[in-house]
């Protein structure tokens, strides 16, 4: 029941602030998203860490097709909900002071996206699952569409309908798998399982194909990156948010959900392109990154970098890797938030966001500085920071997988500090320029919304246990699905 | 009495405790509080830190092993890395040499940043590198070292950069920073390697039972772990970086970029003594690096007129020195001359800051000369310094050095014959350094030279302190030839025991007396020539545009950053722009946008349908799911 209360109460909220239109629908926004964390957390506590399926949902909806609402949260799910429900009062904090404060649809959308980002993370059922996928989608396409920035239309139309082909082919892997179940057909996540590994090695590749290209472009892996970093340029901060911090995840979690035991012949035979793919991508972007003269740009490009790592090391298909592409989502997640959300701060105090006109914000913003010094550092996986944990774990799958892929993607340690440290230098070192002699440093409300950012990245950097433990056997079963039906095959 | 855990456990803790504390409130507190707050936590880590030692000593020699864990930090599928600490003989010298000089350099800094806005910022840098080398060298397990690894380095970098309106210094911390970074990508392969190998990372546990790994596996992971050690240590191709980093204030040269953080690289060789053993290759290569650094670095400081560059590059080839050992498997020989060199360099660099405090900040030696008489206290413990690091007896330098070089001769004499020209050529630069700044006139503008002052209380009990160190330290490890004991040979045998595989040749006593007389002798020569040159002659280095041949090849360092600028910078800043401009835009995304052209070019049939807008699409798009939800449940129940 309380799977199916965390997707409606958004929903519900959302639908009252779209049709009452209140003045205080900020608000009103933030305490929804507050008692939805608090919901969230109610489930933590109930969580008994192992590695079935709890708090499930199961009737039938399209029963004729077989098709069921079938929600539930394991250990993997739990994980991204809290990533979810953690970050989204946040998000609605940070757009306090901003230009969006006042609409109401603004907050409707940002609502009705949570609800179909928890029902990403907990559907069982195929069908539901790609349901959620294509919802989530419009509430984020709105957001940039009205409040984007420059070339908005034509930005936003590359990324709805590069994400809407990935989704189709997605639908198309999902109905090949649905027709192969037996009888009635259905969409049951078990029974889709069941059918992918009756598939031949060949079939189970084409499927692995159409679902990997949908989660691959959500995420986004090299080379089908190009609609983000101009959707993540053009969109409206909360809108870059809610990409990075949470939607990109949905690649992921797909991945882990509904790729690996869904074919594993499949996975097996291609899984070394999807790595390959994904480590080149880590250097590619990097490299990118140094370049980009935006910054808000060049946090996209090391997002990419960063998406890259966890691609390669949970497609490793080793515990370590899957572990450590977890909690880099969480890390990541709240890193994202931070280095946009200052990077909004910056620019809307100085007007710009070219690094090469800005210079010695240090000087009359010493906390921002600070901040956003530490959100680097956790950028750049510095020990003791959340970043470092999800980091170390990725690269030692990775190096396990193959020595050289290893080392090639351990290259991100160095390119990072490259990009991020000059960045860094130029905007908020050195002497002030005529843009940054006047700014202010942070107000209260961006200390309320930054400081815990900042203590997250130390506690999960200092203690990553508790995280680590909730999925810890859920991924643990999920591999053994993977791992039985391989060894059967040899 | 209170248990010995909560006092190993509170050795680190308290530098960070100060560094919370001053760093919390760097804005209110007043620069009285910060400094006590600093100096306090440090010289308690110190106190702890002797106590620990006296109790480590207390035990029988076999035992003096103490280790505790406190917390699991991360654990997940096999992999676990606690926080937990290892107080061994060799950890324990460190802790020492840490908070020792440590607390020193702190109570320097009082006097050396007394007018610096950014006083208690300072102080809580300090604080937290202190508190992260004393966590790379507690560290029970590789990753807890490399959390100190990386913390030192972050460290580093904040405090190149301290005065971070001028963007040489910024870039010469990020230099630091990234240069670092390429070797701590290889350390961190190299303990990712050890824990797929040895199903553990802690030290122990790996230690045990080395010869199961294979001999290749072995070397691969040495060789790793030594590149780490390039990056942090200063060694070739590596080393660039640390020369630079003199854009830190003058403490955090003698304290960082001198006796403690660069000789990291140091410590985990030796620290790692077991796996080296095995890897006769690594240590061939450890050997040949540190050689070609220490020699190649003494000749770039024959050359300079920066007094901080002459240090950073006699630190360099210092380390270079400390590899030689290292390399020759002369483990304890490495930590003894880390020791000695901590005094004496420590010495040298705070020596340099009260010589650069009292003339307004000229690091210029060609603009000093004539100190003697005016900065009689820092002209004293600087000439004690020049004598220790000249390897003159008795001061400290003296016994670590011929240590090294008695190694060396046993080994090869070939490798002995490089080294003591390293070693020569040092006597010459330190010597010119030194004769430059303090005697010849004065050759600053007048009106500094007027209102000029010896290091005040804070800064000149530091300099005596280290400057007594620099003449006994050696006598820690006196060797037996010279009627000594060599008790920190003996005090650290049990952490490199495992290590005595390696055959350490040595030399008969004659042997010994006579290269030691060779050395001492040619040494004299050498500092005769320089007084020559320097004082008789009262030759003044000439500018940079009348140097010729060689001299300029030496005064541009090789043009080594130039050519690393060649083949790495610019060619990744070109990638990074074809990139973006180029592969990026026209390649990838061109392919799919004209795909999407494609699809649209193709669909002009149903031309008429497309309005442009998206909202439209969506709105067919629900329609059309909900009709046929709607159609399959109506047809679903028709059929029930």
């Amino acid at each position: 029941m309380i799977t199916l209360f965390l997707i409606l109460w958004p929903v519900v909220v959302s639908l009252t602030i779209f049709i009452f239109r209140p003045k205080i629908s900020k608000q009103i926004a933030l305490l929804a998203s507050l008692v939805e964390f608090i919901l969230s957390l109610v489930v933590i506590f109930q969580f008994d860490g192992s590695g079935a399926a709890a708090f499930s949902m199961n009737i039938p909806w399209i029963a004729s097709l077989g098709i069921n609402f079938h929600i539930a949260i394991d250990g993997i799910s739990l994980l991204l909900v809290l990533l979810t429900t953690g970050l989204m009062p946040f998000i609605i904090l940070s757009s306090f002071n901003g230009p969006r404060q006042n609409s109401p649809n603004f907050y409707a959308l940002i609502l009705m996206m949570q609800m179909a980002l928890i029902g990403v993370f907990t559907a069982l059922d195929g069908f539901l699952f790609y349901v959620f996928w294509e919802m989530a989608l419009i509430p984020i396409y709105f957001i940039c569409l009205i409040w984007g920035g420059e070339n908005k239309s034509r930005i936003t139309l590359k990324f709805f309908i590069y994400t809407l082909a990935g989704s189709l082919l997605m639908l198309v892997a999902l109905l090949i798998l649905y027709y192969k179940t037996p009888g009635q057909h259905s969409f049951d996540i078990q029974a889709l399982y069941a059918a992918g590994r009756s598939l031949g090695a060949a079939e189970q590749g084409l499927v692995f194909w159409g679902l990997f290209l949908a989660f691959a472009i959500k995420m986004p892996i090299f080379p089908f990156h190009t609609w983000q970093p101009d959707t993540y340029t053009v969109a409206p901060v909360e809108g870059t948010m809610l990409l990075s911090g949470i939607m990109l995840k949905m690649g992921f979690y797909g991945v882990i959900r509904w790729l690996i035991p869904m074919v594993p012949l499949g996975v097996t035979d291609w899984g070394f392109v999807a790595v390959l793919l994904s480590v080149v991508g880590i250097v590619y972007a990097s490299a990118l990154a140094i370049y980009q003269q935006d910054f808000k740009r060049l946090i996209a490009y090391a997002s990419i970098a960063h998406v890259g790592l966890m691609s390669a090391g949970l497609l490793t298909l080793n515990k370590i890797g899957m572990q450590g592409a977890l909690i880099q989502m969480i890390s990541h997640g709240i890193l994202a938030f931070a280095l946009f959300y200052i990077c909004e701060i910056i620019s809307v105090r100085t007007n710009t966001r070219v690094i090469a006109s800005l210079g010695g914000l240090r000087t009359n913003a010493p906390i921002l500085t600070t901040v956003l010094m530490i959100a680097i550092l956790g950028t750049v996986a510095l020990p003791l920071t959340s970043g470092f944990v999800g980091e170390f774990l990725l690269l030692n799958s990775l190096f396990q997988y193959n020595f050289i892929i290893g080392a090639t993607g351990g290259l991100t340690i160095i390119l990072g500090a490259v990009y991020c440290l000059r960045a860094f230098q130029y905007m908020m070192l050195g002497k002030n320029t005529t843009t940054t002699t006047s700014i202010s440093d942070l107000t209260g409300n961006e200390k309320i919304v930054l400081y815990p950012i900042v203590i997250l990245i130390f506690v999960i950097g200092i203690h990553p246990d508790p995280l680590l433990k909730i999925s810890e056997a859920a991924v643990g079963d999920l591999l053994e699905l993977y791992v039985n039906f391989s060894a059967k095959t040899k | 009495m209170v248990n010995i855990n909560v006092l190993i456990t509170l050795i680190p803790l308290l530098p960070l405790l100060g560094f919370l504390i001053i760093a919390l409130n760097v804005h209110k507190i007043s620069h009285k509080k910060s400094s006590y707050l600093a100096c306090g936590t440090i010289l308690f880590s110190f106190i702890l830190s002797i106590t620990v030692f006296t109790h480590l000593l207390s035990l029988p020699a076999d035992q003096r092993v103490l280790s505790i864990t406190l917390v699991s930090w991360i654990q997940t599928s096999g992999f676990s890395a606690d926080i937990a600490f290892l107080i061994d003989p060799l950890s324990s010298i460190m802790l020492l040499i840490i908070t020792g000089v440590g607390f020193l350099i702190h109570v320097y800094s009082i006097g050396y940043m007394h007018d610096d806005a950014g006083y208690s910022r300072f102080f809580s840098y300090l604080n937290l590198f202190v508190f992260f080398m004393l966590l790379l060298v507690m560290g029970a397990n590789y990753l807890l070292m490399f959390v100190g690894w990386e913390g030192v380095g972050l460290c580093s970098y904040l405090l190149i950069g301290f005065w971070f309106k001028n963007h040489d210094y910024n870039k010469a911390a990020n230099k630091a920073f990234i240069m670092n970074r390429i070797g701590d990508l290889g350390l961190l392969l190299g303990v990712i390697l050890i824990f797929i190998n040895f199903g553990s990372i802690d030290y122990q546990t790996v230690f045990t039972n080395p010869s199961e790994v294979e001999v290749t596996t072995l070397t691969w992971i040495t060789v790793l772990l030594f590149i780490g050690a390039m990056g942090k240590s200063a060694q070739i191709p590596l080393y660039t970086w640390l020369p630079d980093a003199m854009a830190g204030p003058t403490p955090v040269s003698a304290l960082i970029h001198a006796a403690t953080m660069v000789t990291a690289g140091v410590y985990m060789v030796a620290r790692n003594n077991v796996l080296y053993a095995l890897s006769p290759f690594t240590l061939q290569l450890i050997l040949i690096t540190g050689l070609a650094t220490a020699l190649f670095a003494a000749t770039i400081a024959l050359v300079q007129n920066d007094i901080k560059k002459v240090l950073a590059y006699s630190t360099v080839s210092q380390l270079g020195l400390m590899f030689v050992a290292l390399g020759l498997g002369a483990f304890s020989s490495g930590i003894f001359h880390m020791a000695t060199h901590a005094f004496f360099k420590a010495l040298l660099f705070l020596g340099a800051g009260s010589v650069i405090h009292a003339l307004r900040g000229e690091q210029d030696i060609r603009k000093m000369g004539g100190l003697k008489k005016l900065l009689p206290v820092t002209y004293i413990t600087f000439f004690v310094a020049v004598l220790a690091i000249s390897g003159i007896p008795p001061f400290a330098g003296f016994f670590s050095k011929d240590e090294i070089l008695a190694h060396a001769f046993a080994y090869n004499p070939f490798v002995w014959g490089v080294a003591l020209i390293a070693s020569l050529l040092t006597v010459f630069y330190m010597f010119r350094l030194f004769y430059l700044t303090f005697y010849g006139t004065a050759r600053d503008e007048k009106q500094t030279m007027d209102h000029i002052h010896d290091a005040p209380k804070s800064m000149a009990i530091p300099l005596i302190v280290l400057a007594v160190l620099s003449i006994t330290g050696g006598f820690m490890n006196t060797p037996e030839v010279l009627l000594g004991s060599s008790w920190l040979q003996k005090f650290l045998s049990p952490v490199f025991a495992s290590a005595s595989g390696i055959e350490i040749h040595h030399l008969s006593h004659t042997t010994e007396y006579v290269l030691m007389a060779l050395v001492v002798a040619l040494t004299l020569v050498v500092i005769g020539i320089v007084y020559v040159q320097y004082v008789k002659k009262g030759h003044v280095p000439a500018g940079e545009g009348r140097l010729t041949g060689i001299q300029k090849v030496l005064y541009h360092k090789y043009y080594i950053d130039e050519f690393y600028d060649i083949i790495i910078v610019k060619p990744l800043f070109w990638i990074s722009k074809t990139g973006d401009t180029i592969v990026e835009a026209l390649a990838i995304d061109g392919i799919v946008n004209s795909m999407g052209r494609l699809v649209t070019g193709s669909s002009n049939v149903l031309r008429k349908l497309q309005t442009g807008s998206i909202g439209f699409y969506i709105f067919i798009m629900v329609i059309g799911i909900i009709m046929i939800l709607t159609l399959t449940t109506l047809t679903g129940v028709a059929g029930q």
